[in-house]
């Protein structure tokens, strides 16, 4: 069924008895086209394109428990495509133009918020970093503005300017940046691919690789085997394990990166604010939480909660960002677990086994990316080539040194 | 977390930093006929286990040393702490 | 205003009376009371409006569990937003004001919304305002946000202070009620190690509600001989106010003590609150259980709570919402309330019990097989509307209706670590499951064990088992010993606008909805609906929608599955988890030995990193910090400058194998390095990818000095450890870092060799022979102080840096600027420094910026291929030398007025400005006093062989497009003649 302001009030005015399930609770198929291994924004993205982009419709997203439980229902909900270097920019200015249409294509609204973001400046040597980047970004087509430090201040008045241990000396500004109302975008892109015939099937465990012959078809479930032409797997957090199961290690740690949530309060930020002198960075949801996070805890860990260090350094950059926030109560803290690669940019690519193809590595930047991650995903499982914005995100590029290190912090994952 | 230092006893983790897979001692031989491919392996594949998991710790708010911590990543559960150089000994490393 | 509602005995001090207002209108109330307890005393009962439909609420709960009661406390820039009216403590001149509402609490405009509920239904806003696209951030969003949230911030500094602190024991026992107090009492009579934390301000914990006897005396009386007791031992701390907010990892527990929120301000100098990290041996949660609600339809009226929080404010605050009251009950416990409240006088219209066989009492009606159906009273309740065993119907006239559906354990804390709680048939409640935390015991209600002295004795038990004590058991006192079993009952049949979650208005239709719209695991209906999603994490709500997904999906309830909580357990300010790491102290600041003398000299300080350091020091006349730069740049090349350099990392490397070690970590060769000789030294991190460059001086055979820039300081140091410690343990190395050691200053200029000559001893020659370019040595200065003087130079003059023990830092940089005076010195800061290094060309952190490699800086040829060292074999892949690698080059405008800044892109002379023609960057850019114009540094495709090509600057970022030529970095001498003189 089709949404609108006008079903919701002709359902309203009839018992909103009309609403059907979002999405069917189908019995896996024996065998499918391409299978997709993760229920979660990046797989869910990746079978809405595969279906309406490239027409593929014998497809099913196995998820081991329910769609949208991973990363994409534990992140800070930010979009953005404000980054640097040639292998990332186009990607996710593409990205973020596909955000820019997503409640048109899904017919749901996600509540995609183009609010801006401004990553704050506090040096000299960060405002030139800042204006290679923001030159980066607006020749690959992508918004930017340099703020000066009066700039910022017109817009968030309440910010620490006066006695601030690291002054606000200016901010580089994308307009087009925002927030997503996380849960929606699985929940759209799942009843999306739904409606094109897609099996989502939940509560389905991938327990092995079916290989013969160096190629890979099928997967083994909870739910028993399931055949398929082509498997590519989105579980970013658990890349690790799962192909492990098929033998490969990955470029890959898993880490632990908290978020946090205030209380509801009533409208006080504009936009998404970034620290640039400590690990702080906010939003407010239309809810009317704060929505906050900072560093990864930094120790492999699956365990899906952090510990209290990183909650204080996280609150300490708060308050030095923005004094007046001290008597607002933070209210929920969760982990999730990021696939950290080793050089802080993800991997879309096949396996050296046929039929295998891997999408992971998405760092603590997997949200903003769920789009062009789920389109180039489906775009390569589709055609077996990798989609021109994504064709640096490859296996080997570790092995002949052409690697992709926005912060240039080299082969330590918990420091990207 | 805590860290039963095998020198100084229990100590809070945040005087800790932390590198990565306690592998990295295993540095290959630079001179080697395949040292680009084990220097490779050795730089960038991790096995990244789900449980038990062997890594290096650096007490850099205390006495300096490295230290090789086996931690469960499921649980977080410490089981064994050891000098890193020890280990390093352990496996052969030398000068 | 007279305290109409107020009832006798109670904790309260009568002999006191405390001022406080309520949305302006004054009231009084007595110590011992809460905001709650004093405005339902005083006839208050609307104290706030729900999240979406602007409902009026009032108290539900007497605890921290509360929903609905939330109001902005106190004024000005100390408002608090959303703070429970139950935890509220009583203080002299409190004043509060209720929230979300406009233009007043029983007038609100966006109460409109209720109207439409039937369009505002769960998730109604995922199906619509899809349409224009552009309309969304312009018009709905606006509008929902001014809808949504709750209290508002007062957008001013918090003015009060907080702390943080450690603490130890061996047995944390978190809530003081019955379990927790016995509990404290065997550990603490043990002699063990004992903290009892409970987030309440007396102890006691549930029998300061109760009317129970222990040991035939009154609770209160057991209560206050057990603090006492427990108060003299000196092995246990008692911490009321204090809760315990999460369960961390190896016994570790975030606790919030609130020091000075029962305080109309803290006192002088003390904090409001203090965070304390409990580093706990074994941990003990007695948090008791929260009542649950019954869900029927307008279950939300102000005058509606849960029946124990009746109890409560009678029994211990002596308050009551209404003369005259019904209890709704499907267990015992809720008659215990009509007992309690007729005791005190309160009239019981009737105890309505939906089981055909509810106990009966003389005292007061009890109608059987009932249930509530409606009600009725818009800012208050008026009526309940009664729905008898029969089938007929009856209207009680009261003004408030206790509800009780049961009790559930509070297993909050046995969740932190992702365990799962597991469902209890004959409690029908979730109880700990096995999956604890490690170390941790539930003991009492919490762990489903709902009678006193079950809750005693299980308290008991707990704590010696922990400790593992073999003394004998303590007496337990007796206490009531009834058997609890709690028959599920979670809604009335037929209810639609029934509450749950009363905060967020999640209703009984809502989970019906989202059950018929496929979100039916329990975590699709939390986020559906945002069921729980509230400021009380759904303590009172959460299972009422568990259930009634279960019986709408024909499944159990532990089918459908069970929701975990998380920390923190009750809401903690942010500037809590800040304590005073705030403004100018969010990180530390360090200062160099001469950072007074150049604060005097009235420098201008840059951060850099957590060090400060001067910048430039301007002159009375100069207008603009250019002046200051371009004359400390020319004065230090026209004669001589000097340079607080303090803060490069200083690394000492001592042993036999300390040269060997330094041709590890450095890709270029030191092996061979003279004594009394310095070398630039480039390190790799081992992917290839320079890390850090610096200068190693040798002063004896055995021992080195490395340099590192400051930026790097404590990662070299941590990598060179690594390279110690891990890779080559024999090696006969030790490391220190000396940084904070030595204070070093550059002395540069063609008069820096005079200018030492002054003050270091004559005994040691320092002339260009004596002490050629790349020299180093120990020498001693102003008559025997002992220093270390290295020929080296980062301007490109000839220059020196000297460095002496800290403590004579400052007096070096007098005695320097007094015997300088003849050669007119000039101080130079890191601007200048920075100018002339960009003049000479040398690469700092903007060039070393963790992705490139020695090739990209023009020093490929010093990777040395002929020894192991860090680095060296993955540089050698073929990404990383390409043939249209980057190159470090030189920029200079063609017209020589135009400007170059860092940042900006290099592109051809001509064609489209885009990623594509996109060749490199400019890195670092200055204006040259020496060449009187700007240049910069930066990184270009196949630089080195690009000298003299004009290509384009472009920065739209910041609308620049310069006509620049490529050259080499070497913008002053070139030959290096200079730094050699």
């Amino acid at each position: 069924m089709r949404y609108s302001g006008f079903t919701v009030i002709k359902e309203a005015l009839r018992g909103h008895k009309g609403w059907k399930p979002a999405w069917r609770d189908p019995e896996p198929k024996q065998k499918y086209d391409i299978v997709i291994i993760g229920g979660g924004g990046h797989g869910l993205a990746t079978a809405h394109y595969l279906a309406k982009v490239y027409g593929f419709r014998n497809v099913a997203v196995i998820e081991k428990g329910w769609i949208g439980g991973g990363n994409v229902g534990r992140n800070t909900t930010i979009i953005r495509s404000n980054y640097l270097l040639d292998g990332n920019e186009p990607f996710y200015e593409f990205s973020l133009k596909l955000w820019e249409g997503l409640e048109q294509d899904l017919n749901y609204n996600a509540m995609v918020s183009q609010r801006g973001i401004i990553n704050l400046i506090h040096s000299d040597a960060q405002r030139d970093a800042f204006t290679r980047r923001g030159n980066a970004m607006i020749l690959n087509g992508a918004d930017a503005e340099l703020l000066d430090a009066e700039q910022v201040r017109k817009e968030y008045p309440f910010l620490n300017f006066d006695n601030a241990r690291f002054p606000i000396k200016g901010g580089l500004a994308q307009r087009r940046g925002g927030t997503v109302r996380h849960d929606a975008v699985a929940w759209g892109y799942a009843r999306s691919a739904d409606s094109h015939g897609v099996d989502i099937i939940q509560n389905c465990e991938v327990t092995g690789f079916h290989i013969e012959n160096g190629r890979c078809v099928g997967v083994e479930t909870s739910r028993g085997f399931i055949g398929a032409g082509k498997v590519g797997c989105a579980v970013a957090g658990n890349s690790g394990r799962l192909m492990g199961m098929a033998g490969m290690r990955l470029p890959i740690e898993s880490h632990v990166l908290q978020a946090f949530v205030s209380e509801g309060l009533k409208p006080l930020l504009p936009g998404v604010i970034t620290f640039g002198a400590g690990h702080f960075y906010v939003s407010q949801s239309d809810k009317g939480g704060l929505v906050f996070g900072g560093d990864i805890d930094g120790y492999n860990s699956y365990a899906q909660r952090g510990n209290l260090p990183v909650v204080e350094d996280v609150c300490e950059g708060g308050m030095a960002l923005m004094p007046m926030i001290g008597r607002a109560r933070l209210l929920r803290m969760w982990g999730g677990i990021m696939d950290m690669s080793m050089d802080g940019s993800p991997i879309i690519d096949r396996t050296h086994i046929d039929g295998l193809y891997f999408n992971g590595g998405w760092c603590y930047g997997g949200f903003k990316a769920t789009p062009a991650s789920g389109h180039c995903f489906a775009h390569l499982l589709a055609k077996d080539e990798p989609h021109p914005t994504a064709t640096a995100y490859r296996f080997d590029r570790f092995r002949t040194g052409r690697m992709i290190d926005e912060k240039g912090m080299g082969n330590q994952p918990n420091l990207h | 977390m805590i860290i039963q230092h095998p020198l100084l006893g229990p100590r809070d983790s945040s005087e800790f930093v932390y590198l990565g897979d306690a592998s990295l001692i295993d540095r290959p031989d630079w001179q080697a006929e395949n040292a680009a491919e084990t220097f490779y392996d050795y730089a960038y594949l991790r096995d990244n286990p789900a449980g038990e998991n062997r890594e290096l710790w650096f007490h850099e708010g205390g006495d300096r040393s490295w230290l090789v911590v086996t931690r469960n990543t499921v649980t977080h559960e410490i089981s064994k702490v050891e000098l890193a150089c020890d280990v390093a000994r352990m496996r052969g490393r030398s000068k | 205003m007279t305290q109409v509602n107020r009832l006798n005995g109670g904790q309260i001090d009568r002999t006191s009376t405390l001022n406080f207002k309520f949305d302006n209108r004054n009231f009084t109330a007595h110590p011992g009371d809460t905001l709650a307890s004093a405005l339902l005393a005083n006839g208050v009962r609307l104290i706030g409006r729900s999240f979406k439909y602007h409902r009026p609420r009032g108290i539900l709960s007497a605890g921290s569990e509360e929903p609905n009661a939330l109001v902005e406390l106190r004024t000005g820039n100390r408002k608090e937003p959303n703070t429970r009216a139950t935890t509220i403590e009583m203080f002299d001149g409190l004043e509060a004001h209720s929230q979300n509402r406009w233009p007043s609490l029983r007038f609100d405009a966006m109460a409109i919304n209720d109207r439409f509920s039937n369009f505002l239904t769960a998730g109604f806003y995922y199906k619509t305002f899809m349409w224009p696209a552009a309309f969304w951030e312009k018009l709905y969003e606006p509008v929902i946000r001014r809808a949504a949230g709750l209290g508002t911030m007062s957008m001013q500094e918090d003015p009060d202070e907080y702390d943080k602190g450690f603490r130890h024991c061996d047995l944390l026992i978190i809530g003081a009620g019955p379990a927790g107090l016995m509990a404290a009492l065997t550990a603490g009579r043990a002699g063990s190690d004992v903290i009892l934390a409970d987030e309440d301000f007396v102890l006691g914990g549930r029998l300061n509600s109760e009317t129970y006897s222990l040991n035939d005396d009154i609770a209160a009386n057991w209560i206050t001989q057990t603090v006492a007791e427990l108060s003299a031992m000196p092995n246990v701390r008692l911490m009321p106010r204090t809760t315990v907010i999460g369960a961390f990892d190896h016994g570790i527990y975030g606790a919030v003590e609130r020091k000075g929120d029962h305080l109309s301000a803290p006192s002088e100098g003390k904090p409001r609150q203090i965070l304390w990290r409990i580093y706990s041996g074994r941990a003990l949660l007695c948090a008791g259980a929260t009542e649950r609600p019954i869900a029927f339809e307008n279950n939300d009226r102000p005058g509606i709570m849960l029946a124990g929080a009746l109890r409560s404010y009678a029994n211990r605050f002596a308050a009551t919402p209404a003369q005259r009251v019904a209890i709704f009950t499907n267990n015992d416990d809720g008659h215990r309330t009509a007992a309690d409240l007729h005791a005190k006088g309160v009239k019981i219209a009737a105890v309505v019990d939906i089981r055909p066989e509810a106990p009966l009492n003389g005292d007061y009606e009890v109608l059987r097989g009932a249930e509530v159906i409606d009600t009725k009273g818009r800012l208050g309740l008026t009526f309940a509307e009664v729905k008898l065993a029969d089938g007929s119907n009856r209207t009680l006239d009261v003004g408030a209706l206790g509800i009780s559906g049961g009790w559930n354990p509070n297993v909050h804390l046995t969740c932190h670590q992702r365990g799962r709680p597991v469902w209890n048939e004959t409690l029908s409640a979730f109880v700990p499951g096995d999956t604890l935390p490690p170390g941790l015991t539930v003991a009492g209600a919490a762990n489903g064990i709902m009678s006193t002295h079950g809750a005693l004795k299980s308290g008991a038990e707990a704590a010696t088992h922990a400790l593992d004590l073999k003394s004998d058991a303590i007496a337990i006192p007796t206490a009531e010993d009834a058997p609890v079993t709690q028959t599920p009952f979670w809604y009335v049949q037929g209810c639609s606008r029934a509450w749950l979650d009363q905060q967020n208005d999640v209703t009984v239709k809502d989970v019906k909805l989202s059950h018929q719209e496929g979100f039916q695991s329990v975590e699709h209906l939390k986020r559906y609906t945002t069921l729980g999603m509230a400021t009380d994490q759904g303590k009172t709500s959460n299972m009422g929608g568990l259930a009634i997904m279960a019986e709408i999906a024909g499944k159990s309830i532990p089918q459908v599955g069970t929701t975990i909580y998380r920390p923190p357990y009750t809401p903690v300010p942010i500037a809590t988890f800040a304590g005073r790491m705030r403004g100018k102290e969010f990180h530390p600041t360090r200062l160099t030995p001469s950072h007074h003398w150049a604060k005097e000299r009235g420098a201008v300080f840059v951060e850099v990193g957590n060090w400060l350091r001067a910048q430039w020091f301007p002159l009375p006349g100069e207008t603009h910090w250019r002046q200051s730069v371009d004359r400390e740049v020319r004065q230090t090349r026209a004669s001589v400058g000097v340079c607080d350099c303090t803060t490069l990392g200083k690394i000492d490397v001592q042993g036999t194998d300390a040269a060997d070690f330094l041709n590890r970590i450095y890709c270029n060769g030191f092996a061979k390095l003279a004594v009394g000789k310095t070398r630039y030294g480039l390190m790799l991190r081992e992917d290839g990818i320079a890390m850090d460059d610096g200068t190693a001086g040798r002063l004896a055979e055995d021992h080195f000095v490395v340099t590192t820039t400051t930026a790097n300081a404590v990662k070299v140091y941590q990598h060179m450890e690594f390279v110690r410690q891990c890779l080559f343990p024999d090696m006969d190395v030790q490391l220190i870092s000396t940084t904070e050691a030595w204070a070093q200053y550059a002395v540069a200029g063609p008069n820096s060799r005079k200018l030492l000559q002054k003050i270091v001893d004559p005994e040691f020659d320092i002339s260009n022979d004596g002490f050629p370019f790349m020299a180093c040595g120990n020498i001693t200065v102003c008559g025997g102080l002992r220093a270390r003087l290295f020929r080296i130079s980062f301007s490109g003059e000839l220059a020196f840096e000297i460095a002496v023990p800290s403590r004579y830092g400052d007096a070096l940089m007098r005695r320097l600027m007094v015997e300088g005076e003849e050669f007119n010195v000039v101080p130079y800061g890191t601007e200048a420094l920075g100018v002339m290094r960009i003049e000479k060309g040398h690469a700092a952190g903007n060039e070393l910026n963790g992705t490139t490699t020695a090739l990209n800086l023009g020093m490929g040829r010093m990777v040395s291929k002929k020894k192991d060292s860090i680095g060296s074999v993955l540089s050698e892949r073929e990404g990383l030398n390409e043939a249209d690698a980057l190159n470090m080059v030189g920029v200079k405008p063609v017209n020589s007025a135009d400007k170059i800044t860092a940042g900006a892109h290099l592109m051809d002379a001509s064609g489209p400005v885009d990623a594509a023609n996109d060749q490199g960057y400019v890195t670092s850019a200055a204006f040259s006093p020496s060449l009187n114009c700007y240049i910069g540094l930066g990184f270009l495709k196949n630089g080195s062989d690009r000298h003299r090509e004009k290509m384009r600057l472009v920065s739209p970022l910041t609308d620049l497009t310069v006509e620049v030529e490529i050259v080499s970095s070497h913008f002053v001498d070139p030959e290096g003649e200079r730094l050699r003189a």
